[in-house]
């Protein structure tokens, strides 16, 4: 689903955030990327996500090279890809349901689809009942999770979720991380970039690690 | 365009997989889901529903701040209001010199020597002229006499030994002519036999046009550089809404909005400013005139006038607020090609 073949990202102070990386993640794949802090996991994400280009090497999304996405395409690709932050990034003056209806909104679906899909969303990061609410109301996890809704409410074949459980207590992580084994369990490909390596390495999953933007692990399952 | 034809793709894979029967139907569960399914028709609806939502959410926005909201109204109706008001005035202006454009008259001075006879000759032969109107005589005592009343030099002159002023011909040419005509009219009298010098008592109106020409050149020259201003603080007014929502924009961009998408409220914004600024314009026109009036139908009545000052009317400030509109949308369309493009996630 996700192929990095031999990928190098040197920004334009000279500094090398990823060199000579090759990972095939599969469909269907969970896979969760480690590292300490600037190994290169938030740049291996931002490729993905058209946020950079690499300076050398091929990405490829669903077997597309992603040198061929013009930037007028960026958003439609965008759009294929689910992303949760660390930070939450959630819209402070709009509603939970208005946020997590942002991606439909913005694909063009229609009103009473748009609602039938932010509640199952809800529903399913347990949050229904707050639909109303203002997102600085919430918890820490419960804004996590509305970020999380908001990441799957298009249905993206690939989740990309940065440090989801970077701000939150072991009991809140796991829990959020059950959410996201559920995702791919239905066949989502999802990606985690995470440091958390107690709470990753009890889940059983595939971990790639990255120390100074080269692989040194889990290059293939 | 990408939009349709993505519409168009998936409509045919739906196609296909009906085709190709349960198999390939069960492939497609899985993308079917995504949020390619919807057709043009449902993207064209939701499109109309963005712009509807935009225009409104914009609107509340420029609502809720009130207080700035009224200020840039006021700079704009101002500034659109200034060169509208003073086009209005000189074409009122304009309109009170086109009446007293038609009653020019020629005054035909005779030469000393020509007797009274003569000039009655003179004035039969003048009137009977297809292009004259009327041809009236003041003789020369008629002349002094009226000289004498209207002066109050009466005593002066009576001690003159003798009358120092020529017959005169009073000629009024015909109302269709034009200044040209009427000029050659004047070239052909100062050339009758007798005749001292003809004067076309147009100047003062041909000054007045003048004047009217060179104040609307320099109306048009601060029309170009308010609007221009219009557009500018405008555009300001929407960089400043960019900066502010520069969060929300990235998160939006994060997400798979496209550009025209982003750029949507902002547009609105600016139209709503615009909006508001020429509605703003009319009020302010409307009541300087108002204002004026009174004043005005004094003066007219002394000269004899029932001239009345005219508005730009209900079409007028229909034109203002829909040029408010328009010159709000280009600055907000100046300031978000500028401004945008550069928020970019980081």
């Amino acid at each position: 689903m996700i192929t990095f073949e031999r990928v190098s990202k040197r920004y334009d102070e000279g500094h090398d955030a990823l060199r000579d990386v090759s990972v095939t993640i599969g469909r269907d794949e969970l896979v969760f990327l480690t590292g300490h802090s600037g190994a290169g996991k938030s740049t291996l994400l931002r490729l993905i996500m058209l946020m950079d280009r690499p300076t050398r090497g091929r990405v490829l999304v669903d077997g597309r090279d992603l040198a061929s996405v013009k930037p007028r395409g960026v958003p439609r690709h965008r759009r294929g890809i689910g992303v949760v932050f660390q930070n939450h990034r959630l819209l402070d003056d709009r509603t939970v349901y208005d946020n997590v209806a942002l991606p439909l909104v913005i694909a063009g679906c229609e009103h009473r689809e748009v609602g039938r899909r932010v509640r199952a969303a809800l529903d399913k990061v347990g949050l229904l009942d707050r639909e109303r609410a203002m997102p600085v109301t919430l918890s820490g996890g419960e804004q996590q999770r509305v970020g999380i809704a908001r990441a799957v409410v298009g249905k993206p074949q690939v989740l990309l979720a940065d440090e989801p459980t970077g701000n939150l207590d072991p009991a809140l992580s796991a829990e959020i991380m059950q959410l996201f084994e559920e995702f791919n369990q239905v066949g989502v490909t999802v990606l985690i970039a995470s440091h958390d390596l107690v709470l990753i390495s009890r889940l059983h999953h595939r971990i790639i690690t990255l120390r100074n933007g080269r692989l040194v692990g889990g290059s293939s399952s | 365009m990408g939009r349709r034809g993505r519409g168009r793709g998936t409509a045919e894979r739906g196609a296909a997989v009906r085709r190709a029967g349960p198999r390939a139907a069960q492939g497609r569960r899985r993308e079917g889901a995504s949020l390619s399914r919807t057709g043009w028709r449902d993207r064209y609806r939701a499109w109309l529903h963005h712009h509807r939502l935009s225009a409104a959410d914009s609107l509340a926005r420029v609502l809720d701040n009130a207080t700035a909201s009224v200020l840039t109204w006021l700079v704009l109706g101002i500034a659109l209001a200034l060169p509208v008001g003073l086009n209005s005035l000189l074409h009122n202006v304009g309109q009170l010199s086109a009446k007293w454009d038609t009653r020019a008259q020629i005054s035909l001075f005779l030469q000393d020597g020509v007797a009274i006879e003569q000039a009655r000759q003179l004035q039969s032969s003048v009137a009977q002229r297809a292009d004259v109107a009327q041809a009236v005589l003041v003789s020369r005592e008629q002349a002094l006499e009226e000289f004498g009343a209207l002066s109050g030099f009466a005593d002066v002159l009576d001690s003159l030994e003798q009358n120092p002023l020529p017959h005169l011909l009073l000629v009024s040419p015909l109302e269709s002519l034009d200044a040209d005509a009427i000029a050659a009219l004047r070239d052909a009298l100062q050339a009758a036999p007798g005749a001292a010098r003809a004067v076309l008592d147009m100047q003062w109106l041909q000054r007045l046009n003048a004047l009217l020409a060179l104040a609307r050149r320099l109306l048009l020259t601060l029309g170009v550089v308010l609007v221009v201003g219009v557009v500018l603080i405008l555009g300001n007014t929407i960089r400043l809404a960019i900066e502010n929502r520069r969060d929300e924009i990235v998160i939006v961009k994060l997400v798979g909005g496209s550009d025209a998408f982003v750029r949507r409220p902002f547009l609105y914004t600016g139209l709503w400013f615009g909006v508001g600024g020429g509605l703003c314009a009319a009020l302010l026109v409307g009541l300087a005139l108002w204002f004026l009036q009174a004043p005005m139908a004094s003066l007219a009545a002394l000269y004899d006038s029932d001239f009345q000052l005219r508005g730009p009317g209900v079409m007028g400030a229909l034109n203002l607020v829909v040029l408010g509109g328009l010159l709000g949308l280009a600055g907000a369309w100046l300031a978000v090609a500028r401004h945008l493009a550069n928020i970019e996630p980081r």
